[in-house]
């Protein structure tokens, strides 16, 4: 009885489980899907619609990659996680790469054993408040109730700012950016914080916009990017150089439009013909075809196209380019080289 | 012939072995043990390597470390500086005041509506079954949602607190009440509480002596009232109330001084006991209509009034059917008291459980830790109220 | 016989009815009606004056706005909450039912979408006959519901012939229902073995159930979750990577069995010694007598409380949105992220709540209908 059992219990794990010995790589090719850690809704970096097709900046970069490995960007599998969630999820082999608004950090790299992917997003953190209170600096806050989401690394610089100011605070701890906005707009904090990107898109969903201002002081450096784990160093290699050639495709003026144009055949500009394979074979050096860039270029654009459809100034969210325009353009958007 | 029989035990020993009843039974623990075991050792392995594979290791180090977040309910010193351990001290404090609470309040709750369901006024016995059928049959989590979104909504700004006589004030921040501040004298009102609690057990188990002997009945129950209440209440006033109550003050956004009850506090702690006191009243009906009806009918053939019936004949026999089950609506209030991180309360599962462990990545040690805390509150309730249930049991003579 | 004779001799103090058999007369005017009951029921003594009082100034108080708000100030339709504010101050159910399918069938995909209906209705007939025992061909309906787990495992999952569907796409209701349904299916045979080995004489057995069922309990079901959600996964093989839906159904079950496992161990208590005694007597081994003898009477006594703790695992369910499935508060709260529609949480708890408070008030009348059919002693 207790030896059947045991078999059918075995027999159970074995016909569910996939044993995954190979590189990420290997696994995500025989899967024929990417499994891609997101957020359960941030508007305009990843939100599922009515349909339940997900969209947004940081969804637009798991295509890109899922278009780079498989060659179709819809060969998405998203795994919404929430700040607390993200990183077990990634660690134990669920998610094969990380897109959710994460803010690199020595410890998170080090001591949580991630490799950090190209920064995507530079952001930093603010304070969003209604207009009516008449504050004009994040220095008068002594003694607001701040509502903060929980597992990020805003409460921590939160804790730090208000420390080294001699402020005190009320600290309302939120588990997910809808519950933060949900608090927020009943009143029950004078005060939401979070990455500035975070905040436009709060305050595009409030029912008033216009009563509500962020304040000028950002208190922290957020650098943005995507993650993936330790140890699969052609895999980090992979998102690395897809999330390059997407910044790139920028500065080249290659874009989804033009991109099947460019690669039919080697053009004049050298930089092009490499990014998009018609000249060399930089795809072969990370384990993939010639076409890898222009195959993620044609999913989702370059990096202007995806910002500007998502998250730019003609959507509901409404961020401007800021520091996230290319270098060219006088921003800090600056990708290594492809050569 | 007698080849075949003296083989015959010999071949078949298994056989054998397992038809005897003893033999088979230590077989099969044999085998059970071994499996377990095995099951044990092979995850713990599996563990250790899956651990190697990303360089990680198993400490405790990281609970001395600084915590550099802040907790908004805090009965202990705590500052972002504190370590994660007093973070975990907070998160236990916080768990332990909900549950506390929630108890306390649940089986008030409970023990009126389960007697509103068997009142004979037919509109608050029906409003009774309403109330706990709508209670039981949604989840506890919409509960805790929906009450902290009414809280949040229904109540006013700072600004516009509700005033409770220019002493308390109710926001949608919180409620922010005096807090007292003790001066020395007080130290002999308290003495004299203490001791009036000291007297009455004393004076309980002598008024029982003396009724058992003579048939004297003394008022236990008046008499220890003044004796725990009056007098310190007298003595309070004769020093000239000494306690000096500091009260709220509205600065900038907020309240402050005083003694601030959180929202999500009041949230959870409504939301559990409400959700509870349905179930406890249900308990509480089918305890007490359990007791059969000759009980009461002997009792006032004896002339027993119908408040000492109550009392002394018909609450003792229902508490016996209505304990075991109140031991696990306790139970069941201290593991509810984790939703507290749908709505941002700092229970365990939101310090130590949560914040702690995302801020550390230590998800071994933190979610051990967790469920150990869970554990011991469990065996610590069901242990108090196995004895209480011991002591109110049927000694059969 | 003399009545006979009086009736037929037709005497003039005839009476116009036959003796001993006068009609019934009306009960005195005033212990009936209206106004009788009235004064029976709330206006008895001043205290229970003063009940009534207050709870009709409790429900004066409670009603007129609640309905205002959902159904005589509420919107309907609408495109966004704007339109919804622009009607009316009430409700914005035009939410609600712009995203009803949603809140359905997750984000099962729309082609598929008959498999998740054809499931339902196979339920439907699966559950008939557990539920009522008058059903005709109930024997074959038992089998039926017997094997109805795995083929609608089989039509959700897909697989064999059907387009595989990853368990990700499951969300709202129909995810409630696989939970709810598959913790239910699976508990109860493993809640019987738990108890019997807790009631076991064999001391490791017994020691290892024990043990099991009291960690089970001691622990909250979101701390089993979240070891489910992140830490199962470092104790299986390198490399192995199992669904999360199926962990959830794993941790579930297990959680309920052992809450199972304490109501039938109840149910066997209650059991009379001389009931073991006299299988044994009859020389039935362990199984057969727990099969023929032990079990259908302690299941039987247990019933009561084996759908108490179905319908406190199906109100469990909610609790997979903590580690991040959408259920139908996840969907709720996943659409409230959408610029059109934030801010209208209160719409979506309450239509979560109608849905819970439905079918779980179903099961407890059933369980409740049961209790009587079961209750075959004297009652007061």
């Amino acid at each position: 009885m207790r030896v059947t059992q045991f078999a059918a219990l075995g027999a159970a794990l074995s016909l569910t489980a996939m044993t995954a010995q190979a590189g990420t790589l290997e696994d995500v090719q025989a899967r024929g899907e990417l499994n891609c850690v997101v957020t359960t809704g941030v508007a305009g970096f990843a939100a599922p619609d009515e349909n339940g097709k997900w969209t947004g900046f940081d969804v637009d970069f798991c295509r890109a990659v899922a278009a780079a490995v498989l060659g179709d960007g819809e060969k998405v599998k998203f795994v919404p996680t929430t700040g607390k969630t993200r990183f077990t999820v990634l660690n134990s082999g669920e998610g094969d790469i990380l897109f959710r608004n994460t803010t690199e950090t020595m410890s998170r790299d080090a001591d949580l054993k991630l490799t950090f992917l190209p920064v995507n997003y530079y952001d930093g953190q603010g304070f969003l408040i209604r207009k009516e209170l008449g504050i004009n600096s994040a220095k008068d806050l002594d003694g607001a109730s701040i509502c903060i989401q929980t597992g990020t690394t805003t409460e921590l610089n939160l804790a730090d700012f208000f420390r080294v100011n001699g402020m005190s605070y009320e600290p309302v701890a939120i588990e997910t950016n809808e519950e933060g906005i949900t608090n927020y707009s009943a009143n029950r904090c004078d005060v939401y914080t979070t990455d500035a990107s975070g905040l436009a898109s709060t305050r595009a969903a409030l029912d008033d916009p216009s009563a509500h201002i962020i304040l000028p002081e950002i208190i922290s450096k957020e650098p943005l990017g995507g993650a993936v784990r330790h140890g699969d160093d052609q895999w980090a290699d992979i998102s690395k150089w897809v999330v390059n050639a997407i910044i790139i495709a920028e500065e080249l003026g290659v874009t989804a439009a033009n991109v099947a144009e460019h690669a039919a055949a080697a053009g004049d500009n050298p930089s092009i013909n490499r990014l998009l394979g018609t000249e060399g074979d930089m795809g072969a050096m990370i384990g993939l075809d010639k076409d890898w860039a222009a195959r993620a270029i044609s999913a989702v654009g370059n990096y202007a196209e995806s910002f500007d459809r998502n998250i730019g100034p003609d959507t509901p969210i409404g961020l401007a380019r800021g520091l996230n325009a290319s270098w060219k353009d006088g921003g800090i958007l600056y990708a290594a080289p492809i050569r | 012939m007698s080849e075949t029989t003296l083989s015959q035990p010999q071949r078949n020993i298994v056989s054998r072995l397992w038809n005897d009843k003893e033999t088979r039974s230590i077989i099969i623990q044999i085998i059970a043990f071994a499996a377990i075991f095995a099951l044990f050792f092979y995850m713990v392995r599996n563990a250790v390597i899956n651990l190697e594979a990303i360089g990680k290791d198993i400490s405790f180090d990281f609970l001395w470390q600084p915590a550099s977040y802040d907790i908004s309910q805090s009965l202990v010193e705590y500052t972002s500086r504190s370590s994660h351990f007093t973070a975990m001290i907070v998160g236990i404090i916080n768990t332990l005041l909900i549950a506390v609470f929630g108890i306390l309040l649940s089986t008030v709750l409970g023990f009126l509506l389960g007697v509103l369901r068997l009142s004979k006024n037919w509109v608050t016995n029906k409003l009774a079954y309403v109330y706990i059928e709508y209670t039981r049959n949604v989840p506890v989590l919409l509960h805790i949602l929906l009450i902290h979104g009414l809280i949040v909504h229904a109540l006013p700004l700072p600004k516009n607190a509700i005033n409770v006589s220019d002493a308390a004030f109710l926001t949608n921040r919180g409620f922010f009440l005096p807090s007292p501040e003790i001066q020395p004298l007080f130290w002999f009102v308290l003495a004299l509480f203490v001791m009036g609690i000291i007297f009455s057990i004393w004076f309980r188990s002598y008024a029982k002596r003396v009724q058992d002997e003579t048939g004297k009945y003394y008022p236990v129950f008046w008499i220890s009232l003044s004796a725990i209440m009056g007098f310190p209440l007298i003595m309070y006033f004769l020093l000239g109330s000494p306690i000096d109550w500091q009260i709220p003050e509205l600065k900038g956004f907020n309240y402050k001084g005083g003694m601030v009850i959180r929202p999500e506090f009041i949230a959870l702690w409504i939301a559990l006991s409400c959700y509870t006191a349905a179930f406890i009243g249900e308990i509480v009906r089918s305890g007490i209509t359990a007791v059969s009806w000759g009980q009461t009918e002997a009792a006032s053939a004896l002339g027993v009034s119908r408040g000492r019936t109550l009392s002394l004949v018909v609450i003792p026999q229902a508490l016996r059917i209505i304990i075991p089950p109140l031991t696990s609506q306790y139970l069941n209030i201290t593991k509810n008291s984790s939703l507290a991180i749908a709505i941002g309360y700092m229970d365990i599962v939101a310090t130590i459980g949560g914040i702690s462990l995302n801020q550390t990545g230590r998800e071994m040690e933190c979610m051990t830790i967790v469920l150990l805390l869970y554990l011991t509150f469990s065996l610590l309730i069901s242990a108090f109220m196995n004895w209480y249930n011991k002591r109110i049991k049927l000694t059969e003579r | 016989m003399e009545k006979n004779n009086l009736s037929a001799t037709g005497s003039t103090m005839k009476p116009d009815y036959v003796i001993g058999e006068h009609p019934d007369l009306p009960p005195p005017s005033n212990t009936i009606g209206p106004i009788a009951w009235i004064r029976d029921n709330l206006l008895s003594s001043p205290a229970n004056i003063v009940m009534t009082i207050l709870s009709i100034f409790f429900l004066y108080k409670i009603l007129p706005p609640s309905l205002d708000w959902m159904f005589f100030d509420a919107a309907f339709v609408g495109e966004d909450r704007n339109a919804c504010r622009a009607v009316a101050d009430g409700a914005c159910w035009a939410f609600i039912s712009e995203r009803f399918k949603l809140f359905t069938y997750g984000f099962y995909p729309i082609e598929n979408r008959w498999r998740v209906d054809l499931s339902f209705v196979l339920l439907v007939i699966a559950v008939i006959p557990i539920l009522f025992d008058k059903t005709p061909f109930r024997k074959y309906g038992l089998w039926f519901a017997m094997v109805f787990p795995f083929i609608a495992g089989w039509l959700l999952v897909g697989g064999f012939g059907l387009d595989p569907v990853p368990t990700e796409k499951f969300g709202g209701f129909m995810l409630t229902l696989v939970v709810g349904i598959t913790g239910i299916a699976f508990s109860l045979p493993l809640g019987i073995l738990l108890a019997l080995g807790r009631q076991s004489n064999l001391p490791i057995i017994k020691v290892f159930c024990v043990s099991f069922i009291e960690f089970i309990r001691g622990v909250p079901l979101i701390t089993l979750l979240f070891v489910a959600s992140t830490m199962l996964s470092y104790f299986l093989p390198p490399g192995t990577n199992f669904d999360l839906l199926l962990r959830v159904l794993i941790m579930v079950t297990l959680f309920s069995a052992g809450y199972m496992a304490e109501v039938i161990r109840g149910g066997l208590q209650a059991i009379p010694k001389g009931q073991f005694e006299a299988s044994d007597a009859m020389g039935l081994k362990y199984w057969p007598s727990m099969r023929l003898i032990v079990l259908p009477q302690a299941l039987k006594i247990s019933i009561p409380g084996i759908v108490n703790t179905f319908i406190g695992l199906y109100k469990d369910t909610t609790l997979v949105i903590i580690i991040g499935l959408l259920d139908p508060l996840g969907i709720g709260r996943a659409s409230l992220s959408d610029t059109k529609w934030t801010g209208l949480s209160n719409e979506v708890y309450l239509f979560v709540a109608l849905f819970f408070f439905v079918s779980c008030f179903a099961m407890s009348r059933y369980s409740l209908y049961l209790e009587n059919k079961l209750q075959t002693e004297h009652r007061r």
